[in-house]
């Protein structure tokens, strides 16, 4: 899950770290008090903002309107902005950056944080930046905020803020379930306060389930997507012509590269996952055929999952939509022979492995057979 | 598994202690099963919000290797439980994987039977159902396996791909081994550097996700493209650098362990 700018600086608010006043308007005239000279800025959730010009000044109500009018309505990476957040403008002194993420390798959390703010933390070199591993078991301990300020070499009063900010964003991130917590920059003013200037926030899909009040947040998928997701369904448009559906997530990833390996380019991502529900199967198909691809390419190995389940469900799924969508179909596992049957008997070319049915997609995407 | 030939002593669900599912008898806690069936080994199943619960109470119950076969475990619960397990000299394979197989063995998993053949070759994975392709192909291909590990397709796993190559490295009944890794995170990375250092196996991999958008989450938790890091182009070529063959194909594999 991820949020926008504004959403992620409630919830920072809400762990007591310090953001700048704002207010948020999804219409130029709704805009009536901002806290002036602020700064305009497009809320989406993809970065490059400011390069695209969605991050703006204004010192006036006037101002304020007219720049959030032409903001409203851009495109920004691919996504329009429905929404300005109008943010009070800080007198910085100098930026900093904070992050917490995931050390895979030492399985614990990590906290990486430089005096180099505002620019992108992977452009910097890496003897800047302090890194330092956080055991999630114990939690961070005081040798952490030493390490941190030696690190930083910040005057006592505003190393003292970061540190406060920086324990208030650990807890953000475990309570949270985030995957990423990171403020860039953090903004220390004229007037020696340290305040988060952007938020960025990135919690765990998988542990959605215990945070109920960010089910309707809006997110960065597709309308397909959405509805895929609401069903269960793992499944990413992509920018192809031939629809992939396969039963696991590598698999799924391996089919998509032999069909780009023989000339072809996947228009989507659909993982079946362990399921062999015919109900479930027609749900998945029904999913795909919206993405309207002139060919689909089905690849299942089964383990748990049955081959003659999933041949029913791609069939009661064909009938109820009235597809004449040519589907190539790959399928290995227990059943495979029935289901071969199933497949063949509606009109499918049967394949033996990922190679034939990836050159069979490709030729059946064209109109050939 | 109990075809594979694994002793399956105990079966645990709170609740159901006292039934028996196939002949084997069924706890209420992992203790008794323990205690009562000297179990030592357990496969844990229970569904994503519960499996904390689950591995904790086999690490205390003194359960030794740990399989979670369980997909969708918020990833804050494994920053708990794996170092909590590790500190207990507990072996974790996954969450997010289909566990593990040996052959003429045992097998703690859902890896369909079929596929196996016993071998020379050891597997390592991050992924399901693209392992049992892959190990199909080795076995057609008139190779066997060892020993095949589900490493598991989430970011914070137990056994990880170096972990699981030092053990492949010191097995004496492994000869080659075969790594099939795809797109986010550095295992891939990591795991060249330590195939050159220390591993004189030869070892033959495939790298899934060559053609995954970046910033997408390509089903598994952990495979992501981030920041520009954790492309398939890396990992070919960290493997390559470090003398590792790619296939391009999943059945490749078992060609290019032919030539090695």
């Amino acid at each position: 899950m991820k949020f926008l700018e504004q959403k992620a600086k409630e919830i920072f608010a809400r762990y007591g770290i310090p953001v700048p006043r704002g207010v948020v308007a999804s219409r130029a005239e709704e805009i009536a008090d901002p806290p002036l000279p602020c700064m305009v800025k497009a809320q989406v959730l993809v970065g490059g903002r400011g390069k695209a010009g969605g991050i703006r000044p204004a010192n006036s109500l006037e101002e304020a309107r007219a720049v959030a009018r032409q903001i409203l309505g851009m495109n920004i990476g691919g996504y329009t902005v429905k929404q300005v957040y109008l943010e009070e403008r800080l007198d910085v002194e100098n930026e900093l950056y904070l992050s917490y993420s995931i050390d895979r390798t030492a399985r614990e959390a990590l906290l990486m944080s430089t005096p180099m703010g505002g620019v992108e933390i992977e452009a910097l070199p890496r003897e800047k930046i302090f890194m330092e591993c956080v055991p999630v078991l114990i939690g961070p301990q005081p040798y952490l905020w030493r390490s941190l300020l030696k690190k930083l070499s910040l005057p006592k009063d505003i190393g003292e803020q970061v540190v406060d900010i920086a324990r208030k964003a650990y807890d953000l991130f475990r309570k949270e379930d985030a995957e990423l917590v990171e403020i860039n920059p953090l903004i220390v003013t004229k007037n020696r306060r340290v305040i988060a200037g952007d938020a960025k926030l990135v919690i765990d899909d998988n542990a959605e389930y215990r945070h109920p009040e960010y089910a309707n947040l809006d997110q960065d998928r597709t309308p397909l997507e959405q509805e895929a997701h609401e069903k269960g369904i793992a499944f990413i448009q992509l920018d192809g012509d031939i629809g992939v559906i396969a039963n696991g997530a590598g698999l799924t990833m391996a089919t998509l590269d032999v069909l780009n390996l023989k000339g072809g380019r996947g228009g989507t991502f659909l993982d079946l996952g362990g399921t062999d529900d015919p109900g479930k199967v027609a749900e998945a198909f029904e999913i795909l055929l919206k993405a309207k691809p002139a060919a689909i390419l089905l690849n299942i190995f089964g383990g748990i999952t049955k081959a003659d389940t999933v041949a029913v469900g791609v069939k009661q799924a064909l009938e109820v939509m009235h597809a004449n969508v040519p589907v190539v179909a790959r399928i290995k596992g227990v059943n495979e022979d029935k289901a071969k049957q199933i497949l063949r008997d509606i009109g499918m070319y049967p394949a033996e492995t990922i190679e034939q049915a990836a050159e069979l997609a490709v030729k059946v995407s064209h109109g050939g057979a | 598994m109990l075809d594979f030939g694994t002793k399956v002593v105990a079966g645990v669900t709170p609740g159901k202690g006292g039934q028996k599912v196939e002949g084997v008898p069924v706890f209420d806690a992992v203790d008794e099963a323990v205690r009562r069936k000297r179990a030592n080994a357990s496969i844990v199943f229970v569904p994503a919000a519960f499996a904390k619960d689950a591995v904790i109470e086999a690490v205390e119950a003194g359960i030794r290797l740990i399989a979670v076969i369980t997909e969708r475990i918020p990833f804050h619960d494994a920053l708990e439980f794996q170092p909590y397990a590790r500190s207990k000299a507990v072996t974790v394979i996954g969450p997010n994987c289909p566990g593990l197989a040996s052959p003429g063995q045992a097998k703690m998993g859902i890896m369909p039977n079929h596929i196996f053949r016993p071998g020379d070759v050891g597997v390592i994975s991050r992924s399901g159902t693209l392992t049992y392709e892959i190990v199909n192909a080795i076995s057609e291909a008139g190779f066997g396996e060892s020993t095949c590990i589900g490493i598991g397709g989430d970011p914070i796993i137990g056994t990880n791909m170096v972990e699981a190559l030092a053990l492949f490295q010191r097995d004496r009944s492994t000869k080659k081994i075969v790594v099939v890794g795809e797109i986010g995170g550095t295992a891939e990375e990591d795991a060249a550097a330590f195939i050159a250092k220390n591993v004189t196996k030869p070892v033959v991999a495939y790298v899934a996700g060559r053609t995954a958008p970046p910033g997408k989450r390509m089903g598994h938790a952990g495979a992501i493209i981030q920041g520009g890091k954790g492309t398939a182009e890396s990992k070919v070529r960290a493997f390559n650098d470090a003398g590792v063959r790619v296939a391009q194909y999943p059945v490749e594999v078992a060609s290019l362990l032919a030539a090695t």
